[in-house]
Parts: structure tokens; C-alpha cells; sequence
């Protein structure tokens, strides 16, 4: 059973947010979810897990890509070419 | 046209600058995909007012074959729902029964073609968006192979199961829009060079069609399991050869596939902060402060809990419990279909387990939810194409035959369903 300050703990690692008044209901939904899960845990190793996949490389050339004007163009108050963030300390 | 079963986000309509085998027809596109100039918000709040500077790859491909871009149609936010209910915008009427759900998550797309409003759209289908809302809506729906449609430009939700594919009113227009949509993209890394050459023909006589067992199990509805019976015995008719086939790690495709996709949005939707895009932060607020308010006021209840269950599923001393045992039933169900259809040209099924549910039906219990995905699931996890034909109706609502493929064999289920849809 996952408790609900291990909820909390999980919505402030993944920055979510979470109100006071949804954790019991979030929590209580969770635990049911996680249960339906557990028939994984049933499953013993299938050997190595093997994806059959090759490595997709290009030689590293310059192509036209998107402007700095327009990677910007969805931000708020840009300066000087850059992003703003909120303060990190 | 009104909008009646708000099918549509924005209704904007914007015509390429070429000409093809889409001259002048109207395409509509499900909101997760990138239109250039035109507002993308996955019906988030996160994305509100979002123009990307860039169109999807798709998109570049309709307008070169003269498309109109024919509005942004509604779904669950960023695909997270198997209604449309779970929309900013509000749900999306089913329009053969507005009291009912269209499905989702390309809800609005499903909609827009089942109401006549266009008679092609994009979907995208990660756990079975696109033949959901197909099934429920009577209308045709095919998820493709994977790699098989560039995903540049479609705003990841699980980028290890999904693809774009096409909803139409019937068989050859999902052919048509297909073959535009197919081939390789070098923006895309895991895009393959298969494409498709839109020359569908009516055959089945000859094919083996497996049934697998598991898709008429506990939790099937009779009426519909009926029906899909019915066409299976049309095709049996037309020629086919009717094989029982099993899969027996089916029982771990939706735990494997919520685990993987929740774990998958967790990362993928860590890049939806308001520095970029979307609702500007509080500057003056530590910085993990101020993202959390963005977030939590952006991002609806479903996507919330399913970052939450991700972030749990990935963290310390979870991961080798629940991701990795995922992968494992991953290849495990992958090597049952592998199996399957070593000896069967395709295998058929229903596309869900019941018709659609009356608006809230679902809602309350997202556990329940989850649960109706049994049936499409599998194909996302296994890679391989699956397409969904109206097959009558059942309670009076319609009912879906899904057709699952040999990977890369969306050739052979296309005519099958031309087959099916032409003699019916």
C-alpha cells in the first residue's frame, strides 16, 4: 500500500502539485492501479531483453532548421535570443 | 457546418500550396499534431494558445497532395483517455447518440467523420485512439505499423507505441489518406522506408484469419462478440480460411502497457513548464514553485495521475518491479503474435469489448477506464497494424471487427476490411 505522503512525495518529484483535498482520492486510486500491476511481478525474467533495432546515424551536416525568432515565438518575454526562467536558488 | 458534437478545438481551414490526390479535400486533425500557424494544445490548458512554428510531418505531406487543413478536432487531453471526456475544452458527442461517448482519444476526429462534417481525419493511436472512437463511432480507423508514419511534429505522449493514422467513412479513403501519410521521414530515428502505394483491392479468398481466444473472453459483450462473430463468418464466406489461435501473455498487455505509457509521459511531459510555451511562470518564485503551480493548474486530473503513477513506476526501488518486468511482457506478447501469425495472414477480433458508454459513464473510476482498452492495447505493444471496420450494430449502437496484420502488413488487412466493407 502506497501511503499518502509517499504520493506527496512523488507529485513534488514530478513538480504536479497536488491540493490537500484530491490526495485521499488520488491516493485511494493509485493503490487500486498499482494492484491491477501486480501480475507483472508474476512474470519471471524472459531472458535478455533484446529489441532488434539498429543505430540510425547521419553525418553531422548543417540543414536548415527552425529561426531563433521562431523557437522563441511561444515564449514569454524573451531577452536578448533567451528564454526566461524563474529564479533557480 | 456547426459544430454540434463539438468534434472541434478550432475550426480554421488553411489549404496547402500543392495539388495531388487530396486536391481540394477537406482533412481534419487531431489537436496533438503540429499545424504551422495554427494553435496546437493537445486540449490542454498547458498549450493554450501554442502556435508551433513547424508543421508534422503528416502535414507537410497533405498540403503537397493539395489537402485543405480542415480544423483541430477535440481529444483526451494529451491522448490520455479512452472518451474524449477528459478534454479542457469539454467532451465530444458521439453522433450516432449524443447521450454517448464518442471514444477516444481522437474523439473529435472520429466524430467530425461519423457527423459528415469531413470524410477524412488524423488520428493518432497509442493504446488504441484511433480504433476506438472508430469502432464507437461506426466509422474506419487504422493504426499503422510502427515506424511506418513519421511521429515528427505529433506531441509525444508514449512515443514507443504510437502512430498517426487515418479515420474515414470507409475502406478506400483510409487506403488513400494512408498511402500520404506512409514512407520514410529522416526527422523521425525510428521511421522505416515502407511506403504505400494506395492500390487497395478487395481479397481475402485464400488468407488465414486466426481468432484468438482471448479477444471473446470474460468481459466481452454478447452483443457484441455476436456480431463480430458474423462478420468473421462473412469472411469465411468470401473465401477465408478460419484458424483458433491463442495468445496467451495477453494478460499482461494492460499492466505492461500503463506501466510503459505512464512512465513514458512522465519524461515526455517534464518539457511543459511555461518557459517555452504555454502559461507564463511566476518569475519570482523558486524555480520547482513556480512549475508546480503551472503544472498543477494546466494539466487535467488524468494526466496528472498518470505522471504521478510514471514518476512512482521509474523511481528507486520500483523500476526492476514495474518497467522492466513491462519490457519483459512486452517481448512475451510480442512473441505471441509473432507466433500467431506465422501461420495466419491476419487475426480478427472485436475493437472493444462493449459499445460506447453514455457521457460519465467511465469517468468516475479511471481503473475501469483503462480496463476497455483490452482489446487494442496488444497491437501498440506488439508494434503491428491493426485496422477497425463498422461491423453492424449492437444495442443499436455500432460495433467494430478489428483486423490485426503481420508487421509492416497493412497491405493485406486494408483488403480484407475492402472486402468485408464491400460485400456488407
Amino acid at each position: 500500500m502506497v501511503k499518502e505522503n509517499e504520493v506527496l512525495h512523488i507529485a513534488e518529484l514530478a513538480d504536479i502539485g497536488i491540493s490537500s483535498a484530491e490526495l485521499g482520492k488520488f491516493t485511494e486510486q493509485f493503490n487500486a492501479i498499482l494492484e491491477y500491476f501486480d501480475i507483472l511481478d508474476t512474470l519471471e525474467a524472459s531472458g535478455p531483453l533484446m529489441r532488434p533495432l539498429v543505430n540510425v546515424f547521419r553525418e553531422d551536416e548543417v540543414t536548415p532548421s527552425i529561426s531563433q525568432e521562431d523557437a522563441l515565438r511561444n515564449s514569454h518575454n524573451p531577452e536578448d535570443g533567451y528564454v526566461r526562467a524563474p529564479r533557480v536558488i | 457546418m456547426t459544430d454540434i458534437y463539438n468534434a472541434y478545438i478550432n475550426t480554421a481551414e488553411v489549404k496547402g500550396s500543392g495539388s495531388g490526390i487530396l486536391s481540394g479535400v477537406r482533412v481534419s486533425i487531431k489537436d496533438n499534431i503540429s499545424t504551422k500557424d495554427i494553435e496546437t494544445t493537445c486540449a490542454s490548458k498547458i498549450l493554450k494558445g501554442y502556435i508551433p512554428p513547424y508543421d508534422a510531418h503528416v502535414i507537410t505531406r497533405l498540403k503537397a497532395e493539395g489537402a485543405i487543413i480542415a480544423g483541430k478536432t477535440n481529444m483526451d487531453e494529451f491522448g490520455m483517455g479512452s472518451t474524449t471526456e477528459n478534454s479542457a475544452f469539454g467532451p465530444t458527442l458521439n453522433p450516432r447518440d449524443v447521450t454517448r461517448v464518442p471514444g477516444g482519444s481522437s474523439g473529435g476526429s472520429a466524430a467530425a467523420v461519423a457527423g459528415g462534417l469531413v470524410s477524412m481525419a488524423l488520428g493518432s493511436d497509442t493504446g488504441g485512439s484511433v480504433r476506438c472512437p472508430a469502432a464507437w463511432c461506426g466509422v474506419v480507423g487504422l493504426k499503422p505499423s510502427y515506424g511506418r508514419v513519421s511521429r515528427f511534429g505529433l506531441i509525444a505522449y508514449a512515443n514507443s507505441f504510437e502512430q498517426i493514422g487515418p479515420m474515414t467513412t470507409n475502406v478506400r479513403d483510409a487506403a488513400k489518406l494512408f498511402s500520404v501519410i506512409a514512407g520514410h521521414d529522416p526527422k523521425d530515428s525510428t521511421s522505416v522506408n515502407k511506403p504505400y502505394d494506395g492500390n487497395v483491392v478487395p481479397e481475402i479468398s485464400g488468407k488465414t484469419i486466426g481468432i484468438p481466444k482471448e479477444y471473446f473472453g470474460e468481459g466481452v459483450d454478447a452483443g457484441v462478440s455476436g456480431e463480430v462473430r458474423k462478420a468473421i463468418g462473412k469472411l469465411e464466406e468470401l473465401g477465408a480460411n478460419i484458424v483458433d489461435v491463442s495468445l496467451p501473455s495477453m494478460k499482461y498487455a494492460l499492466p505492461a502497457y500503463y506501466v510503459t505509457c505512464t512512465c513514458e509521459a512522465s519524461s515526455n511531459l517534464g518539457r511543459f513548464d511555461g518557459v517555452r510555451f504555454g502559461p507564463e511562470p511566476e518569475m519570482n518564485l523558486p524555480w520547482h514553485d513556480a512549475y508546480t503551480k503551472v503544472r498543477e493548474a494546466g494539466f487535467g486530473g488524468e494526466v496528472r495521475r498518470r505522471i504521478l503513477l510514471g514518476t512512482f513506476a521509474l523511481s528507486a526501488g520500483y523500476y526492476g518491479k514495474y518497467y522492466v518486468k513491462a519490457q519483459h511482457a512486452k517481448q512475451l506478447i510480442a512473441k505471441d503474435f509473432a507466433a500467431a501469425l506465422q501461420t495466419c495472414d491476419m487475426l480478427a477480433g472485436p475493437t472493444m469489448p462493449n459499445i460506447a458508454p453514455k457521457i460519465g459513464e467511465l469517468t468516475a473510476d479511471p481503473l475501469q477506464m483503462y480496463q476497455a482498452d483490452i482489446l487494442t492495447v496488444p497491437v501498440n505493444i506488439a508494434g503491428i497494424p491493426a485496422i477497425s471496420v463498422p461491423c453492424g450494430t449492437a444495442h443499436k449502437m455500432p460495433v467494430g471487427l478489428q483486423l490485426m496484420g503481420r508487421m509492416f502488413g497493412e497491405e493485406t488487412i486494408l483488403n480484407a476490411a475492402l472486402a468485408y466493407e464491400e460485400a456488407v
